[in-house]
């Protein structure tokens, strides 16, 4: 596997009018990695990408492709290649003229573009396929078509602005590990936009949240699963149930959060608010569905929720109990199903307990809604 | 009954069905087919005075058609050079207007369906109100700028380009522009319909791959627009081989349009069946000719109804 070539976004700052659509990002890509912008329609995930492919110049700051400051160079004569999300194949040029396009433009002659054809077509699994015109491929195919016409380019490159969001779910996943099983074994960085957490988590070595032109938090994917920095990226990535409160006390790394509901709770500072948060601070605090586990009832403590059941849900897997929340949120909890009896609590009070390591305290922040 | 007439009155039911089928039939046939077949009657038989008409003479025969040809019978010339030169030179002129037509609607059709804003609507009607003045004014508009003593002259001669003034008319310059400038729209339309449906991420996705900007239009831009670029040449081609009004009035004195030949004999001669027979000629020619370039081009007569 190659080095690759690394990516750099310095201090990027690009504003349509008055409205700042990437604000201030610096993001350091390596070589050859996998990496992710994740975030809601609308963050600024797709502009940062087009910054990257030279279709859009930034206001201010620079973009670096290899080391190479990418200013002024337009998206013909840079080494990426961008899979669009509705993959803009050519309708009216077979599959192997769309694969072979960009070999065409440098001059390559129709025996050697045929022979490139050949090869990417037996990598995407669609063998003698090639004269087929994409309108009579499946979803699916085209994929690969547009993926193998992107890397018949050699671009040091790949990106793709969500490519797999028109697919339904089981094709979705599959193409999941088809593209991860084609970036390892090319080894070029992949640049990949997505809104969905799960793809961003299965695919990515590293991911970057982002919120309203902001990257709230770059790194791999169980740092930001296990230890968010803001509200916004423990509300959006993964399932979490989120208790407000004002900080009690705060001990070492932990904290003592007076929630509005449920007493008093001991948390985790997250590492990026480490010393940041401080006694009487608006605080949030996280536990994920899966974190919970069932207590005797009534038992106090700094780290037992208790709450009335409303909805109960067998998964196969697990059980959901829905219990409830502050402000008509439901608070999740995921029970796995280990065999364990579990009588129905519907109404009643549920005890859970869980460890202070699980929880996670941040400073109050705006929610991603879903 | 066949099926899909028998789909056509399920959906529109048959009262209204027949009405809408009624009308397009009179259309085609009443206004169109009949009309023309009347004509195609008349190229074949002799110029007769009324009286004579359906008597022992008005037999069908070919002479109309060898008149454009050999000219007159017992004539000085073995062919009729001069009406030919004047069939042949239409014809050639319509292809230059319609070359001509499309290369400056391209750009413009391109412009105006790839760009977005109001401006484009503002562009949009400056294009399409000066057809609201009928085409002779527009013609006679022409007239006024390319004039011996009209405008562009004096503009020019006054800036010292010319030191007499360039006889526009007699050059034929004012009629290949108001050749060109009259059925703009109809070029420029059909192409902006394609093109707008042209989805903007293969433009960029070319251009991602590195292709410079003649040869995303060569290959991407072009071949999809092709309906349209067959539609707008077809429409242009057709009406400026028969247009009347535009050579009338902007043509020099030495150069007769093949359809002011028509007109002569119908009008000036009163001689219908030799009008007739030219009719034909130019109407039979220009349609092999447009299906010689669409079965050249890979065009199907479905893409120009688009």
């Amino acid at each position: 596997m190659s080095a690759g070539v690394g990516v750099n976004l310095e201090d990027l700052w690009i504003r349509f009018g008055d409205f700042v659509a990437v604000r201030e990002a610096n993001v350091h890509i390596n070589g050859g990695d996998f990496f992710s912008f994740l975030g809601p329609s609308g963050c600024g995930k797709t502009t940062i990408l087009r910054a990257v492919s030279g279709f859009l110049e930034p206001s201010q700051g620079n973009v670096l492709i290899g080391g190479n400051n990418m200013k002024g160079i337009g998206p013909n004569k840079r080494p990426t290649a961008l899979i669009f999300q509705n993959l803009a194949l050519f309708p009216l040029m077979k599959v192997w003229e769309n694969i072979t396009f960009s070999m065409e433009i440098k001059g390559a002659s129709t025996k050697q573009r045929r022979k490139r054809a050949d090869e990417l077509l037996d990598m995407i699994a669609l063998t003698g396929q090639g004269e087929k015109l994409p309108a009579e491929l499946s979803g699916g195919q085209k994929q690969r078509v547009a993926i193998a016409r992107a890397l018949c380019a050699e671009p040091d490159v790949l990106l793709l602005d969500e490519p797999l969001s028109a697919l339904d779910l089981k094709l979705r996943q599959h193409m999941r590990s088809e593209l991860r099983e084609i970036q390892k074994r090319v080894g070029i960085t992949f640049i990949y936009i997505t809104h969905d957490q799960g793809e961003a988590l299965t695919m990515s070595d590293n991911i970057a949240v982002m919120r309203d032109g902001v990257i709230d938090q770059i790194g791999d994917g169980k740092s930001i699963y296990n230890d968010p920095n803001t509200a916004f990226a423990a509300s959006f990535v993964g399932e979490n149930n989120v208790f407000r409160g004002t900080v009690k006390q705060v001990i070492g790394n932990e904290v003592m959060i007076r929630t509005n509901r449920s007493g008093d709770l001991m948390a985790r500072i997250s590492t990026a608010n480490q010393g940041k948060l401080k006694q009487g601070d608006e605080a949030m605090l996280f536990i994920r569905p899966e974190a919970f586990a069932l207590a005797p009832a009534g038992t106090q403590g700094d780290h037992f929720v208790t709450a009335q059941v409303t909805k109960e849900e067998f998964e196969g897997s697990a059980f959901n109990i829905f219990m409830e929340g502050e402000g008509g949120k439901e608070i999740k909890v995921a029970l796995p199903n280990v065999g364990q009896s579990f009588e129905s609590h519907m109404g009643e009070a549920m005890t859970l307990e869980y460890q202070v390591k699980n929880a996670v305290a941040l400073p109050a922040g705006v929610l991603a809604t879903e | 009954m066949p099926r899909f007439l028998k789909e056509y009155f399920n959906r529109n039911g048959f009262g209204l069905g027949s009405v809408m089928l009624g009308l397009v039939l009179f259309w085609t046939v009443g206004l169109i087919i009949l009309p023309q077949l009347s004509m195609l009657d008349f190229s074949f038989r002799p110029n007769l005075p009324p009286p004579e008409i359906g008597g022992p003479k008005d037999l069908y025969t070919l002479e109309n058609y060898k008149y454009l040809i050999f000219g007159p019978e017992g004539g000085s010339q073995s062919y009729n050079a001069v009406d030919l030169r004047v069939f042949y030179r239409t014809l050639i002129a319509a292809v230059f207007v319609t070359m001509f037509n499309l290369m400056l609607c391209y750009p413009i059709a391109y412009y105006l369906a790839q760009t977005k804003g109001n401006h484009i609507r503002v562009l949009a009607l400056m294009l399409i109100i000066p057809y609201w003045i009928n085409e002779i004014l527009r013609a006679f508009a022409l007239r006024i700028i390319f004039g011996e003593s009209g405008v562009l002259n004096n503009v020019l001669v006054g800036m010292g380009v010319f030191d007499t003034p360039f006889d526009f008319i007699r050059n034929d310059i004012a009629l290949y522009a108001g050749l060109g400038y009259a059925y703009i729209l109809l070029m420029i339309f059909p192409i902006y319909n394609v093109i707008e449906s042209l989805d903007r991420n293969q433009i960029e996705a070319a251009r991602d791959m590195g292709a410079s900007w003649p040869r995303i239009h060569w290959r991407v831009v072009i071949p999809y627009a092709k309906p349209g670029i067959s539609s707008g040449c077809t429409m242009v081609f057709m009406l400026s081989a028969g247009a009347l009004a535009a050579p009338q009035i902007l043509g020099g004195p030495s150069s007769l349009w093949f359809t002011q030949l028509i007109y002569q004999q119908f009008n000036d001669n009163s001689d219908w069946p030799q009008g007739a027979a030219y009719a034909v000629v130019l109407l039979v020619t220009c349609i092999l000719l447009v299906l010689a370039l669409m079965r050249l081009f890979k065009v199907n007569m479905g893409d120009i109804g688009k």
